[in-house]
């Protein structure tokens, strides 16, 4: 039953902000079905990810406004990375772009700035969370489900669900802007 | 007794059946090894690769191929999108899909050969089944996506599947000193517990990709529960997640 209020209600909320896209003029013909939803819903999205992709093609130096929102541009401080333990000298300094690394739900491509042979800074170009969706739709709806703050747990397991996809692929395009840097 | 390989697919697989035969995990593992050698874009002789170069023509497809092709079409409706093999440069990549498939064929093999009780995870991904050597149910914990070796949560899956989707990095923006508390609302993983692991898998997938939305697009989906952790810690499940928590 629950389920269903909720579903009900998502349901009710996309179709206001299917209403509110139409009257900010975002789609040219009313949206009655559930598939014309979700199809003004995603038009945005789709966007946003060609444009980033497109953009991280051309240029090797790109800045932080060309990604459309902050959270896909951070800069990671070089200390998590492990190539740095490796003597200074090895690479050469300047800016590398790594190849774009498909992470499943999304591409993952980095920029690693090489200063004094040492890796210096590394960049997201590109990272999947730039698809995410009306922040506002989420919060109104959110306090529904059942939130906690996350504890340790010390009991036995047969195994452990855990991801590592974008990890690997981060690993992968790093590892590729870092083989272009690398002194000869 | 518990067999893990790490040369396969590019993930940790590890296969636990109870009263199998050497033969039957044989068996396990060389279907993985065929799924990896057709699907893998890794290899530039897999047919994925080759379809991508141009190189095979619709009609000489593989079955298992055009079943991931089919299986993939029906799976981006099912997620508003969400979920592409088409990639941004225009080449086919159906990995994100194959791992659940992959692992819910390999547990349809050992009940084939007559087991069902069983434990088969490919990186992370689990579909387990009936009771291990002791006679226990199988219990999966989630990892806590800000410290690898700690778990935060157990459930017991009573033969459905589990699969994790999300990324261990965004954790790491909360200390951007760059970009301070620009990401704390961030999700970092979300778990979801599907009717095999197949389904977990996909939706899995399209669901991190929507961000704070997943858990609801989650909550939605019948028979599916999740559990999510954002970048603040904090976890938020769907209502009948607890069902599954020991």
């Amino acid at each position: 039953m629950k389920k269903r209020l909720l579903s009900g209600f998502v349901f009710a909320a996309s179709a206001i902000y299917v209403a509110y896209q139409y009257m900010s003029g975002n789609v040219s013909s009313t949206a009655t079905t559930v598939a014309d939803a979700t199809q003004t819903a995603q038009s945005p999205i789709a966007t946003t990810v060609d444009t980033s992709t497109s953009s991280t093609q051309t240029t090797s130096t790109p800045t932080p406004t060309q990604t459309p929102t902050p959270v896909s541009t951070p800069v990671v401080t070089p200390t998590p990375v492990p190539v740095v333990t490796k003597p200074k000298g090895q690479y050469a300094d300047g800016t590398y772009t790594g190849s774009a690394v498909d992470a499943y739900y999304g591409m993952v491509q980095v920029q690693a700035v090489v200063q004094n042979g040492a890796l210096a800074t590394v960049t997201f170009l590109q990272y999947p969370s730039d698809r995410r969706t009306s922040q506002q739709l989420n919060n109104q709806v959110m306090p529904i489900l059942k939130s906690e703050a996350i504890k340790a747990q010390s009991a036995n397991v047969s195994g452990v669900s855990g991801a590592t996809h974008t990890s690997e692929a981060f690993i992968q395009s790093l590892g590729d802007a870092l083989a272009q840097a690398k002194n000869s | 007794m518990r067999t893990t390989r790490t040369d396969i697919m590019g993930m940790p697989i590890s296969v636990e059946v109870v009263g199998a035969s050497p033969e039957t995990l044989d068996a396990i593992f060389e279907y993985f090894t065929s799924v990896d050698t057709r699907f893998s874009t890794f290899k530039s002789d897999s047919e994925i690769s080759r379809i991508n170069r141009g190189e095979i023509s619709l009609d000489a497809y593989s079955d298992d191929m055009r079943e991931i092709f089919s299986l993939a079409e029906k799976t981006r409706d099912e997620t508003r999108g969400y979920f592409s093999i088409q990639r941004p440069d225009g080449s086919i990549d159906p990995s994100g899909l194959v791992k659940g498939w992959a692992i819910r064929n390999a547990a349809r093999l050992a009940e084939q050969l007559g087991h069902t009780n069983y434990f088969i995870d490919a990186g992370g991904d689990i579909q387990s089944h009936g009771v291990d050597e002791q006679g226990r149910c199988w219990t999966i914990g989630i990892r806590n996506p800000f410290n690898h070796a700690e778990i935060v949560k157990v459930v017991q899956p009573n033969g459905k599947g589990v699969a994790t989707s999300g990324t261990y990095l965004r954790g790491q923006h909360i200390y951007n000193p760059h970009q301070p508390g620009a990401t704390l609302d961030d999700i970092v993983s979300i778990t979801v517990i599907g009717p095999d692991i197949y389904e977990a898998d996909r939706f899995a997938t399209a669901a991190f990709a929507m961000g704070r939305e997943g858990i609801l697009f989650i909550e939605s989906l019948g028979g599916h529960e999740g559990y999510t952790i954002d970048a603040n810690s904090v976890a938020t499940m769907t209502s009948g997640f607890e069902q599954h928590v020991l």
